[in-house]
């Protein structure tokens, strides 16, 4: 499930290790459309001999702020830099120094410039490099534009997947000896975000309903820089060049709050400065409605925004209608990236034999309360791999296991007799909104305990709204509406499940900030939130973090 | 240009293949991009429309769409820019409309494999180590990776409107892509694939698949040096045979 960097690297991986597997790759877009062709600024991997595997997991770990599981990482960082070779035999034009060797970079939270790139198109050329090697093999069948929107568990095995085939809306049950969960993050329940529109939680919350667990869903990363009021991401390069922000007095304001680091301070510091200044009534307003944001100023350096800068200015101009030499461009911080998702082992193994997760579906967990800028891209080859790997060896010791056909004629009801055929007049696309602004508001760079609550109580109603939607499409063929309706349905249950996840973690770490608790709390919270489904909302239980070598300290930079 | 709302007719076709035009109309300050306008049009007036969009910043190449008569990218296509406050959405050309705004791509993507669009080498599953390739020798082929699949070039191509086989600009282009790519060595398997009919020969060169490509690939001149490859190669197995 997921044509993405993980989903198209695991079919791969399953082809070549075993030639009598076939693969059906089912994805909602076709899989060059997946948000991975987005990630723009590298892939860490250690490849220098100055460098090494220890570091590499040290950056990681305290990235994590200590919620990593330390022996996962220490495997982790050992598998990226084959990809990176393999990637490179399969085409992709990495970066390269003169000589022809490939080039490494600095990237936020690295202590060794280890970030592997393709000039500011990382996601980018992997995907179109990957998915040029799925087409050498006819044993990948590629179901595009296929919304899968159940799987089925039966006696702790995993027998079908549902489906509406898009193009011609008909139900379509896909029958396999495994799967791979590949369905990416869930950053879109939120509104302002950096991430694809397609970017919908689909896999966490059809894994959850299957009754795979989830694990750590409440740390969700915001990235201080979405331009205003697209949500585009403007890289962390732009502050990395010298690039200033400043308030609605036209001050500059990270001296409060990073006085060293200044604009060059971490992700999550930097977000909560620039919210800070708009709380204090200092945000910039105008242009864009009633948004408050930042201007992120670049004029002084305008000379260097043609060669180091191409992208932001071509998006600044593209999109705003603004020379970035001239002016300023309109930032606020912007979810991101989702840390959290689909328990698994080391192994990409969930508690369900035969189902594997890899990529932003999953989580090991690697990134733990903050994933490092450039350890997303490599996890999806690296354990992507794996998955594939797995995947096709237990294919092959296993038999068809038999379709429950009670469930699937449930689901299908699900869809047709109850979904479609709602009619309490509620609009789908209100429902989402307000979600993605309950989300922003209360559960964003800033929480409470009385902001969660308020939050929880709004995911209810927006809930108990949802029971009453009425979809206005009611064509079979290319059903969009149906399709946001399914989407929101997931954000809904994952919505949830971040707000109480947040709500009953009563310490900040990493991304996650409680305002009421402000710092971190090793004693009772250096652990997992794993989450499962019950009919009545998530049941909450914790699991150890496993330390191997690096005992928590605190994390400063 | 003078008013606050900016008038938007799209082109529809429904399940049963009718076809007609809705008119809608769209604040100025809600939106920026003709992307804004048809999601502000979903969200807010009819729920019905469908289209295609994902990453919003033009580079997964979904939402392909004809403005005022032009194909772009709406996502990219900034409203004011138009000049109008008229703005009519039609699906691309030279491809069948499945609903509304969204079209069939399948044939575009059955095309592009055709010119065996990957790295072709001998070294098969060695990994161990870097190939190496100079900034120079990427630069040969930089512009033509660009290529995001979004089909503008197909919807421009007068060729493609009238030959149903001709591979077309974007597929043409990914031959040279690959064949200019220093790690590779299957150049003579993917000019026999397309050494047909339905390659380079068809080309007028009338250069609107450059006009239109909103990465500045400039198919049209991929297309010329692909021509030449394939002529090489032409001379090349004549001699050959000559030769036995
Ligand atoms: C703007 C931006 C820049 C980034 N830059 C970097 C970077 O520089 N370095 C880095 O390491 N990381 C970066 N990241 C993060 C990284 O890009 C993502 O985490 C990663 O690409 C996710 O890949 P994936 O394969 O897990 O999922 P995706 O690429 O999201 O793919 C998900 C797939 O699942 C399919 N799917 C989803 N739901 C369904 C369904 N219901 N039915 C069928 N199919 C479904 C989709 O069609 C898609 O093919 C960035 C992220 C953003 C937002
Ligand atoms: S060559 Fe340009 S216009 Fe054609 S598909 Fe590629 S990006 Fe689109
Ligand atoms: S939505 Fe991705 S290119 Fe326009």
């Amino acid at each position: 499930m997921g044509g993405g960097l993980a989903g198209l690297r695991a079919a791969i991986a399953a082809v070549e290790s075993n030639g009598e597997i076939t693969v059906g790759l089912v994805s909602k877009l076709y899989p060059l459309r997946s948000h991975s062709v987005a990630a723009e600024g590298g892939t860490s991997a250690v490849l220098d001999p100055e460098d090494n595997f220890d570091l590499h997991s040290y950056d990681t770990i305290k990235g994590s702020d200590y919620l990593a599981d330390q022996d996962a990482v220490e495997e982790f960082v050992k598998l990226v830099p084959e990809q990176i070779y393999t990637t490179d035999h399969w085409g992709c034009p990495w970066s390269r120094a003169e000589d022809g060797r490939i080039s490494q970079r600095d990237f936020g939270g690295l202590s060794f410039p280890r970030a592997v790139f393709a000039a500011d198109k990382t996601g980018f050329h992997v995907m179109q490099t990957l998915y040029s090697r799925c087409l050498m093999y006819d044993r990948i069948h590629f179901y595009n534009e296929y919304f899968a929107t159940s799987i089925s568990v039966d006696s702790n095995r995993f027998n079908a997947m549902t489906t509406i085939n898009l193009r011609t809306g008909e139900y379509t049950i896909f029958q396999s000896k495994s799967l791979i969960l590949a369905a990416g993050g869930g950053g879109r329940m939120y509104r302002f975000s950096t991430c694809a529109h397609s970017t919908t939680g689909d896999g966490d919350a059809i894994a959850y309903r299957a009754g795979i667990p989830l694990k750590d869903m409440e740390f969700v990363q915001f990235h201080p820089t979405g331009l205003v009021p697209s949500g585009i991401l403007i890289t962390e390069a732009a502050r990395a060049e010298g690039g200033y922000l400043r308030n609605s007095e036209g001050k500059r304001f990270m001296e409060h709050y990073a006085p060293t680091k200044l604009e060059e301070a971490p992700r999550d510091i930097v977000s909560r400065a620039m919210m800070w200044e708009i709380e204090a009534g200092r945000g910039v307003r105008g242009g864009y409605g009633n948004i408050e944001y930042i201007n992120l100023d670049l004029t002084h350096i305008a000379d260097k925004l043609e060669e180091r800068l191409p992208m932001i200015t071509d998006i600044a101009r593209k999109f705003n209608n603004i020379d970035a030499a001239e002016g300023p461009i309109p930032v606020r911080p912007a979810t991101h990236y989702t840390m959290g998702g689909v328990s698994v082992g080391i192994g990409t193994e969930t508690v369900v034999p035969g189902v594997f997760g890899a990529g932003e579906n999953a989580s090991i967990s690697i990134h733990g309360a903050n994933r490092l800028g450039s350890n997303s891209t490599n996890e999806c080859l690296a354990l992507g791999n794996v998955a594939g790997k797995k995947a096709a060896e237990f294919a092959s010791s296993h038999g068809i296991p038999d379709l429950n056909h009670d469930k699937i004629r449930e689901e299908e009801k699900r869809l047709w007799e109850d979904i479609m055929r709602r009619d309490g007049g509620e609009n789908v696309a209100a429902i989402r909104s307000d979600l993605g602004h309950t989300m922003d508001v209360n559960v964003g760079v800033f929480k409470t305990g009385e902001k969660l609550e308020s939050a929880i109580k709004t995911i209810y109603e927006l809930k108990e709204r949802y029971s009453r939607i009425s979809i206005q499409d009611k064509s079979n063929v290319f059903n969009t509406e149906l399709q946001w309706a399914l989407e929101v349905g997931y954000m809904l249950d994952l919505a949830e499940i971040v707000a109480k996840g947040a709500f009953e973690r009563k310490e900040s770490r990493g991304a996650h900030y409680r305002k009421d608790f402000p710092k971190r709390d090793d004693d009772n919270f250096l652990k997992h939130t794993i989450a499962t489904y019950t009919r009545d909302g998530p049941r909450l239980e914790y699991s150890p973090v496993r330390i191997t070598k690096w005992q928590p300290a605190e994390r400063v930079y | 240009m003078s008013g606050n709302e900016y008038e938007f007719t799209i082109k529809r076709k429904d399940d049963h293949g009718k076809v007609s035009y809705s008119d809608y109309s769209v604040p100025k300050d809600r939106i920026s991009t003709v992307f804004e306008g048809l999601l502000y049009i979903k969200e807010n007036l009819d729920q019905t429309l469908s289209m295609r969009y994902s990453c919003t910043m033009e580079i997964c190449g979904s939402c392909a769409v004809e403005v005022n008569g032009k194909p772009k990218m709406a996502c990219s296509t900034i409203a004011s820019s138009l000049k109008t406050d008229k703005i009519r959405v039609e699906p691309i050309r030279h491809f069948d409309v499945i609903k509304d705004l969204v079209v069939d791509l399948d044939s575009f993507f059955d095309k592009y494999r055709k010119g065996l669009p990957y790295i072709i080498r001998e070294d098969y599953g060695d990994y161990s180590s870097e190939l190496l390739q100079t900034p120079e020798q990427f630069q040969k082929y930089e512009q033509y990776s660009m290529c995001i699949k979004c089909g503008l070039c197909m919807a421009a191509c007068p060729i493609v409107g009238t030959d149903e086989d001709y591979l077309g600009p974007a597929s043409l282009t990914a031959v040279l892509r690959y064949n200019l790519d220093s790690r590779d060595e299957g150049g003579k398997y993917r000019l026999e694939a397309i050494g047909t009919e339905e390659g380079t020969s068809r080309c007028h060169y009338a250069g609107e698949c450059s006009e239109v490509c909103p990465k500045g690939v400039d198919p049209s001149s991929a297309i010329q040096k692909l021509r030449w490859q394939v002529f090489k190669h032409e001379i090349s197995g004549l001699i050959r045979g000559r030769r036995k």
